[in-house]
């Protein structure tokens, strides 16, 4: 089992935390001039995304979560499993929808993912920043609104919904940020 | 990037630090305080099992002694003292291994002071006084506070730190968010004392101002002597401005039997703890028993201070070259 003394602590590191994988978002050292020094870490449990406070005594080790994110394609979904390839090997993973999680709305087969795998098994799904999808349902826009004030919202192959300008119609790909769900522009098809 | 050779901080911290010692040699120069010089490397070190050290090996011929570089220069200070030097005050360096943070470089500059015939509180008002000099220019103080650490552990928990409840702490950790404080303090007074201290007190020191606690329980005496009216107090205090911990000081202990047993109890406690051995400063302890004059120390961390003149959120913004550029 491998792990970590609290003098290697760092942001981004993976630790286990009460049986679940946790990663330091931010590492203290606090040490009173005379007296028992800790080590005051911020992390992010990385199954349910809360964020805690713990202490450590100085020097304590602590088990390593075994995580690591990589980049997979998305291939297809049976609608219980959302099922990923690694480019480079091949090698698949399929993912519940418990770990695919917000990013399912953004699936579009073939795009590059980063997904967190925990022991081997995928845990979260982080969609690319930028995808490009079609406008599958929308209202009809104003005749010669093109100033895209107001907007309206759009359903998207994924079902996702979407606010877009007045003049985008159905059919049309557009491209959005999935960081903040915001539509971005037209996408040169 | 910048180039690895340059120093890490601007000329204008440089020129802050070299103040900042002109001010202090002033205001002891006028005091007729005499500045000395001890040993970085020493031949014992502390026992105190909560400060790691760094080891070398002096090489002569054949002859390999072990060495060590000071964590504070207090024991060569007080040889000093009990050889007649009277008051004196000492700026080095000192050194504490795997301390590394926001606050902590493992090597940093210390003043450390002695007066003689100085009852604790006198010294209080000496620190005070140097440190209103120091921060005027770039802080605006407000009026400075002292307290009891009893009082003041009080006020913030409803806890007392001089009498040992489990269950009181406990129930404590528990309702503030501190559980892991359970299995971590377990039995240990004292460890449960600088975990509660450390999250729910000192960051809430005093703004702008500098915060005196003193009167520590009997339990973190250090290198103090036990109040003489109440044993459950030892004659220590320490300084803070804006939560930073700056400096401690002690109506220092001069029985020389006592201290020994202290040293020890920390030697076992290293045992235990499976921590690297260390001898009794044999060469302090004899100082000691030829008798250390009526005497209070303080000492102070002077990176800190320019952290807080120069408003720097960690101690790497004011050095010029930090470990990792060392």
């Amino acid at each position: 089992m491998a792990t970590y003394s609290t003098n290697e602590f760092k942001a981004g590191l993976k630790i286990m935390i009460d049986a679940d994988p946790c990663a330091i978002i931010e590492n203290e050292f606090v040490k009173p001039g005379k007296g028992q020094a800790f080590s005051r870490v911020k992390i992010r449990n990385l199954k349910t995304g809360r964020v805690i406070e713990r202490t450590y005594k100085s020097g304590e080790s602590v088990e390593a979560a075994d995580v690591v994110d990589m980049d997979m394609s998305y291939l297809y979904t049976d609608h219980e499993f959302w099922y990923f390839m690694v480019d480079e090997t091949y090698v698949q993973y399929q993912a519940d929808a418990v770990a695919v999680g917000d990013a399912m709305k953004w699936l579009k087969e073939q795009d590059l993912c980063t997904m967190t795998l925990w022991n081997d098994e995928p845990l979260s799904l982080v969609p690319p920043n930028f995808v490009e999808l079609k406008i599958t349902d929308t209202d009809p826009g104003l005749k010669g609104d093109t100033s895209g004030g107001g907007g309206k919202p759009a359903t998207l192959e994924t079902g996702a919904i979407v606010r877009v300008p007045l003049f985008v119609q159905i059919d049309e790909l557009i491209k959005v940020d999935t960081r903040n769900g915001e539509y971005v522009s037209r996408a040169k098809s | 990037m910048l180039a690895a050779w340059k120093p890490k901080c601007d000329l204008a911290k440089l020129k802050l630090r070299a103040q900042l010692l002109h001010t202090i040699r002033q205001f002891f120069l006028a005091k007729q305080v005499l500045e000395v010089e001890t040993p970085l490397l020493c031949h014992a070190t502390g026992t105190d099992p909560h400060l790691d050290f760094f080891r070398t090996k002096y090489q002569q011929g054949k002859h390999q002694q072990e060495l060590f570089l000071q964590t504070s220069p207090e024991f060569a200070m007080k040889r000093l003292l009990a050889a007649g030097s009277g008051s004196i005050f000492q700026i080095c360096k000192a050194f504490r291994n795997a301390e590394s943070g926001r606050f902590h470089n493992p090597e940093f500059t210390i003043l450390e002071w002695y007066r003689l015939d100085f009852a604790l509180e006198t010294l209080i008002d000496e620190v005070i006084s140097l440190l209103g000099i120091i921060f005027a220019p770039n802080l605006s103080l407000q009026a400075s506070e002292k307290i009891s650490y009893k009082d003041l552990f009080y006020q913030h928990t409803g806890l007392n730190p001089l009498v040992f409840s489990k269950t009181a702490y406990q129930k404590y950790a528990l309702e503030n968010q501190l559980s892991e404080a359970i299995d971590l303090c377990a039995e240990q007074h004292s460890l449960w004392l600088d975990f509660i201290f450390s999250h729910k007190i000192q960051p809430r020191l005093g703004a702008n101002k500098i915060t005196v606690v003193y009167a520590y329980p009997a339990c973190q005496a250090s290198l103090a002597k036990i109040n003489s009216q109440n044993s459950l107090i030892a004659d220590r205090f320490e300084v803070f401005v804006n939560g930073v911990e700056l400096g401690n000081g002690f109506l220092e202990l001069q029985d020389a039997i006592e201290q020994g047993q202290r040293f020890e109890a920390e030697i076992e406690l290293r045992r235990q703890q499976h921590l690297p051995a260390v001898q009794k400063d044999e060469l302090f302890l004899a100082a000691l028993n030829a008798g250390l004059p009526d005497c209070s120390g303080v000492a102070i961390g002077l990176d800190r201070i320019l952290m807080l003149l120069d408003n720097s959120v960690s101690i790497e913004n004011i050095l010029a070259f930090p470990i990792n550029n060392a």
